[in-house]
Formats: structure tokens, sequence, C-alpha cells
């Protein structure tokens, strides 16, 4: 039975491996501010092991432009960073090919920076692959990212709707609790009101304001019953 | 006493429906093939749909949010209208019942108001609302309508 798993596997991985090119991964939209450095990251899924001679190159296309020019190009264990075009001394490589991470550091963006951004990874012999692209978007203030205004109003008018909610029932719950402890003491002391004159005269000191509360937390709970009959 | 309730639950049904297709319906705007708003930007050509999410505009989340909020304040009146139609007492009014719908007719009444206020102005003479707006626009006083119908109606038998 196992060896059958086994057999399957590889013979489907053997299939997988030819049929399956190599999958480019990449950021979808970087957003950044104006004088910041951004990371851009690629990396790549292949069937292959890595090989010593992956390659990774990035191209830019300015917004607007037709054309893309090459920025970054890694062959043969060594990186290539563009000393010619428009990102001369504002490009870092800062990835990893053996970890499969061809990541490049742009530093100190500008409005001129904003395009798209193409990264190209080939694993030998799995070089049949689509590139992906990362867009890059230059602020000079961040807006607030799509959906968190939205969620912070539902989440807010939603906890204060549990909130209130929460809170009548615990006021409700605490009025008939009073007013049952104060009704079962009041008749506690009814009934155990011939034996000692001490107890029955400490008893009608306090009996008035007792009488008093006893009252007031009626009406109340009166007052909130109706109300929820409203 | 039947028919009115029945009247009240149809009233009560068409709002929801209104509420959900607005919140959920992408045409709030439209230029020609094009439908904007409230989650996507997206263009018909060549038979097929090109979509982008919306602009991050603050008003627009706005928006969004009480659509949204409309919508559940809504639904959460129609599941306490049913549960006060068998728990309550003879000669009850359905307040909670009420004060929901009434907080939901608000609600869309602000998502509205902020859309018209704060859309863009027309670039051209083909761009238009779209029917996602102005049902939000009758969910409002229908929504009102059938709170202010709650706050009067009592339970008998």
């Amino acid at each position: 039975m196992l060896s059958v798993l086994a057999l399957t596997s590889v013979v489907l991985l053997g299939i997988a491996s030819q049929t399956t090119a190599i999958v480019v991964y990449t950021s979808w939209e970087r957003h950044a501010l104006v004088g910041s450095d951004v990371r851009l990251s690629c990396s790549f899924f292949s069937w292959q092991w890595t090989s010593p001679d992956v390659t990774f190159s990035w191209h830019y296309r300015p917004d607007g432009a037709r054309d893309s020019v090459a920025i970054f190009h890694y062959g043969g264990g060594a990186p290539y960073v563009d000393n010619k075009g428009p990102f001369r001394d504002r490009l870092e490589f800062v990835g990893n090919p053996s970890r499969r991470d061809g990541s490049i550091l742009i530093k100190n963006v500008d409005f001129g920076d904003n395009g798209t951004f193409t990264c190209d990874a080939k694993n030998p012999p799995d070089i049949a692959g689509r590139p992906s692209s990362v867009r890059l978007l230059v602020f000079e203030k961040v807006p607030v990212q799509a959906g968190v205004i939205t969620g912070a109003i539902i989440g807010v008018v939603l906890g204060l709707l549990i909130l209130v909610v929460a809170i009548y029932y615990l006021m409700r719950f605490l009025v008939a609790r009073r007013v049952f402890s104060l009704s079962m003491s009041k008749h506690g002391k009814k009934g155990k009101g011939k034996e000692g004159s001490q107890q029955k005269q400490a008893k009608t000191e306090s009996s008035p304001g007792v009488h008093l509360l006893l009252t007031t937390c009626l009406a109340f709970h009166s007052l909130l019953f109706s109300s929820s009959l409203l | 006493m039947l028919a009115i309730l029945l009247a009240t639950l149809v009233l009560h049904l068409t709002d929801l429906i209104i509420l959900f297709v607005s919140t959920c319906a992408n045409a709030w705007r439209r230029h020609g093939d094009a439908s904007y708003d409230l989650w996507y930007d997206c263009t018909q050509n060549n038979g097929g749909y090109h979509c982008r999410g919306t602009s991050d505009a603050d008003w627009l989340q706005a928006v969004q949010a009480l659509m949204v909020l409309a919508t559940i304040f809504c639904l959460i009146s129609f599941i306490i209208f049913l549960c006060q139609l068998f728990t309550l007492v003879k000669g009850g009014r359905f307040f909670f019942t009420a004060v929901f719908q009434v907080l939901a007719s608000l609600f869309v009444m602000s998502g509205a108001i902020i859309y018209t206020v704060m859309s863009p102005g027309w670039k051209d003479d083909s761009e238009n609302y779209g029917y996602a707006f102005v049902l939000a626009w009758l969910a409002f006083p229908l929504t009102l309508i059938s709170g202010f119908i709650y706050i009067v109606l009592r339970k008998k038998e």
C-alpha cells in the first residue's frame, strides 16, 4: 500500500514538473511616501530545485510610457544594478536567490518613480513562465487604505448597539435582584420581630429608610418593565 | 388585522430587498457602458467586464459603511418584529422594531445625501446616476414610513 502511494506520488510529480511552468509572485501595488525607501519583493514557485543558474531581472516602465527599461539583473551568482538609468545609485539588491527571493530596494523615491516594475525569474531548466508586475504609487501623504474607514464606522456602531443592549439587560437584572433581596429581607425581619427588643429597635430605626429604598426600586423596576412593553 | 399585518410584512420585506440590492449592486453612477461605485469601477468592453477597486476616498467609504449598516439594521428589525409578534402582550406596541427601522432609514438617508453631495460632477452628458442610487433614495422614505407604522401598530387578539 505504501509503495503504491509512493509510486503514484513520484509519477504525479514527474508529470507535474513537466506541465507546470515557473510562477513568479510580486505584490499587486505598493504605496510609498515621497523620500522613503520601498522594497519590491519578488519570489517564485518552481517544481525544480533552486538551480545555481537562477536569474532575476527587473524592468521598469514609467506611467504613460510604452517601453520598459531594464534596471536590475541577477545572474551567474552576482547582482548587476542599474548604473545609467533612472535608478542609478538608488537601487540595492536585498534578496536571497538561494531562498528564491529576488527583492530590490529603491531608496528615496520621488514622483518620477511612479510606474510598473516587472520581475522575471528563471530557474533552469524551468524557464517557461510569465513575469509578474507591481505598481508603485508615490504619495505626498499616504491615503487611508480602502475599507479602513468603512470597517471602523461599522464596528463602532455595532459595538455601541451591543453595549446599549448589554447595559439595558444588566440594569434590569440588577434592579430585579435588588428588589428580590430587599423583599426577602423585609419578610425575614417581620418573621423574627418577636425575638429580642434590641433587634426590634435597630430594625425600627432603619425600617423607614428600607421602605423608601424598596418603593423607589419598585417604581424604577416597573418603569423599566413598562418601557420595554411600549 | 391580518391584512394590516401582511401589508406591513410585505413593506418591510420590500425595504430589505431594496436595501440589499442598492448596497450590493455596483451601479450608483453610469457612464455609457461603464458602471461606478459603490465597490468597483467596472467598464465593459468586447463582451467582458474589467473592474478595478474604487478610489480610497473617505466619503465613499463612509457611504459604504452607512449602506451596510442600514441593511443590517433593517434585517435586525425584521427579526425583532417576528420575535415581538409572538412574545408581545396584548395591546403592546412594536417599539423595538420601530427603533431599528427608523435608525436604518436615517443611515440610508445619510449615505444617500453624502453620495449626492460628494460625488464628482458630470464629465459629459452621457454620465448619469444608476439604478442603485435611485433605489437608495427610494429606500429612505419607505423605511421611514415602515418605522412609523410600527410605532402606531398595536398587537390585538
